[in-house]
């Protein structure tokens, strides 16, 4: 039981009960997919950029609590972020669920810290990571769709 | 259940001894995350019994060689036993005759084979295909490519909320330009077990050939070709304790007789030069270079020991588990099955409220327990049930009424985890 609650820490259970930023954003000048095919995790993400910063980040879609949690802690982390920043934390939470914290204590991690238990469990790196791809893409302005695969 | 005497009961306890048959399977002896290994997920892939990895061993150990072309002794040993492979699957199945099965590497292919070459020569603009919405995507996606590249149409037969096909809608969709109807022996995301002597009786007479994905039929089902009259029948070795990468297409001799080769290559051809080639007789013709002969011999030793179980035991052991997992899953509140067919294999997909099926598959894990989660290479289906996924226990031969119990503790578990 102790790993599975490493997993499914508190904030996660939390995030993927109420998530935040779960509603779409027409007006958003970027709107990416992201789509899990192994295991049908779908999510859109919109960005609304002002210049470099972003200003507004939501989404929508369905998938297990981890991939919902994830795409609920990403929207509210890189909220006025500038783009660079975000990438940047992109690949502090994918060193994470890899297992690796960079040598940041769980205060400079914050809310991401939940996501440490992720490593102990492989097959669902995608799924905590399939948010943040598809911010990254958005972010880029590259394709629509975005697979893990 | 009928009322036996005290003495039948023994008998049908010593005819299904399940205790003395997890003892042929090794991996079912090791542990999981510390706890011992509870093995669900039969649908995807069944484990192998001794029978089948020794006589891998075996043939590598002692027979090793390639079939079809020497005259030295093991080139015969060999050929032999490949050739004494196809026997058992003709006996297995009831075929009429060795020529009518062509070795593939499993459902997938035999089903590829049909529709590239049947579907190529027979198959015209305007021409209708019809599938089920139960199929494994590897009876849907063979279709799709031979209709787009004849211009031919996909049609498909509904399924009502039980996850039984619609035979009222069958029947309307059957027309004149109906070539082939295939679908499955039964599903691998429901159990659903379809009607399909009746579903072929109807085809024939409107005209149409059926091919039978039998990927989730060989396992529990027995199976007679000639009494279904089916044309084509495909099934995977590994759902039925075989090694994976085999499996057997059967049709019907006439058909493969007018049939073009699916692929070139050694071992199909009887001579060739570069102005004509002379194909080779049935059912080499359809079976191309040196063949998986370790996959050929693991598979007949598979349907033997299957065989020598009993396919009737068998099946009653798991309607057995089917019933009473059923009746346990039934009991946790938000738990909803996917999938209530009258008759059904051992297959049981259902969903939880609130947690993900992933969710559910980490958390079972942790207790030793494989189950699949997802959407089960059925995403059409998925859609007609509007879930993204579910879970998905299926039992296997060698499944016990407390494995079932383990499941149900497993999922009380993820109620917990997610209250």
């Amino acid at each position: 039981m102790s790993d599975l609650r490493e997993l499914y820490q508190q904030v996660i259970l939390d995030h993927n009960k109420n998530p935040r930023n779960y509603r779409e954003m027409p007006e958003a000048a970027r709107k990416v997919e992201g789509y899990n095919p192994l295991c049908g995790d779908h999510y859109t993400v919109f960005v609304d950029l002002d210049a470099d910063v972003i200003r507004d980040v939501s989404f929508t879609g369905s998938g297990c609590a981890i991939s919902k949690a994830s795409a609920s802690v990403m929207s509210s982390t890189v909220k006025g972020k500038t783009t660079e920043e975000a990438q940047q934390l992109f690949e502090v939470f994918h060193r994470l669920v890899m297992g690796d914290q960079g040598g940041l204590s769980a205060n400079e991690l914050g809310r991401l810290a939940a996501f440490s238990g992720v490593s102990e469990f492989p097959a669902r790196v995608k799924c905590a990571t399939l948010a943040w791809h598809t911010l990254n893409t958005a972010i880029k302005g590259e394709e629509q769709v975005v697979t893990t695969e | 259940m009928s009322v036996a005497t005290v003495n039948g009961e023994r008998q049908t306890a010593n005819a299904y001894d399940v205790a003395r048959i997890r003892e042929d399977f090794p991996i079912l002896h090791r542990t999981v995350r510390g706890k011992p290994l509870i093995y669900l997920d039969n649908a995807a892939t069944t484990q192998k019994p001794n029978a089948v990895i020794d006589r891998i061993v075996r043939y590598y150990r002692e027979e090793n060689s390639n079939v079809h072309r020497g005259v030295h002794y093991l080139s015969e040993v060999a050929t032999a036993a490949y050739e004494g492979a196809r026997t058992t699957v003709k006996r297995f199945l009831n075929a009429r005759d060795e020529k009518e099965i062509v070795f593939t590497r499993g459902t997938t292919e035999a089903i590829n084979l049909v529709a590239s070459s049947w579907g190529g020569n027979n198959v015209r603009e305007g021409d209708e295909v019809l599938i089920s919405a139960l199929e494994h995507h590897s009876n849907i996606v063979p279709w799709q490519l031979l209709c787009d590249s004849k211009g031919a149409k996909l049609r498909i037969i509904p399924v009502d909320d039980a996850g039984d096909l619609l035979l009222d809608e069958y029947e309307k969709l059957l027309t004149p330009r109906t070539r082939i109807v295939a679908v499955g022996h039964a599903s691998n995301a429901l159990g659903t077990i379809n009607p399909i002597k009746r579903m072929i009786a109807m085809a024939h007479a409107n005209g149409s050939l059926v091919l039978i994905d039998g990927a989730q039929g060989v396992p529990h089902l027995r199976v007679d070709v000639r009494d279904l009259d089916c044309d084509f029948y495909a099934f995977s070795g590994h759902k039925v304790y075989g090694p994976t990468g085999i499996g057997a297409l059967y049709a019907k001799q006439e058909l493969l007789e007018a049939m073009p080769p699916y692929q070139g290559g050694g071992d199909m051809i009887l001579s060739v030069s570069f102005e004509k080639t002379t194909y080779n007789a049935l059912p080499y013709k359809f079976e191309a270079g040196t063949p998986n002969i370790e996959g050929v011999v693991g598979l007949a030793a598979a349907l033997d020991y299957v065989a020598s179980l009993g396919l009737e035991n068998i099946a009653a052991h798991e309607q057995d588990l089917l019933h009473y997992a059923t009746a346990c899953l039934g009991e946790i509140d938000g738990l909803h099955f996917i999938g209530t067919a009258k008759e059904k294999a051992s297959v049981i997909s259902f969903t939880l409220e609130g947690v993900h099926p992933h969710d559910i598959g980490t958390i079972l894990d942790q207790e030793g327990i494989a189950v699949r989660t997802g959407h089960h290479c059925a995403q059409p289906l998925m859609m007609r049930y509007k879930v993204p996924a579910t879970g998905r226990a299926s039992f296997g031969l060698y499944n016990t009424r407390e494995e079932a119990d383990a499941l149900v503790a497993g999922l009380r578990k993820v109620v917990e985890v997610f209250s």
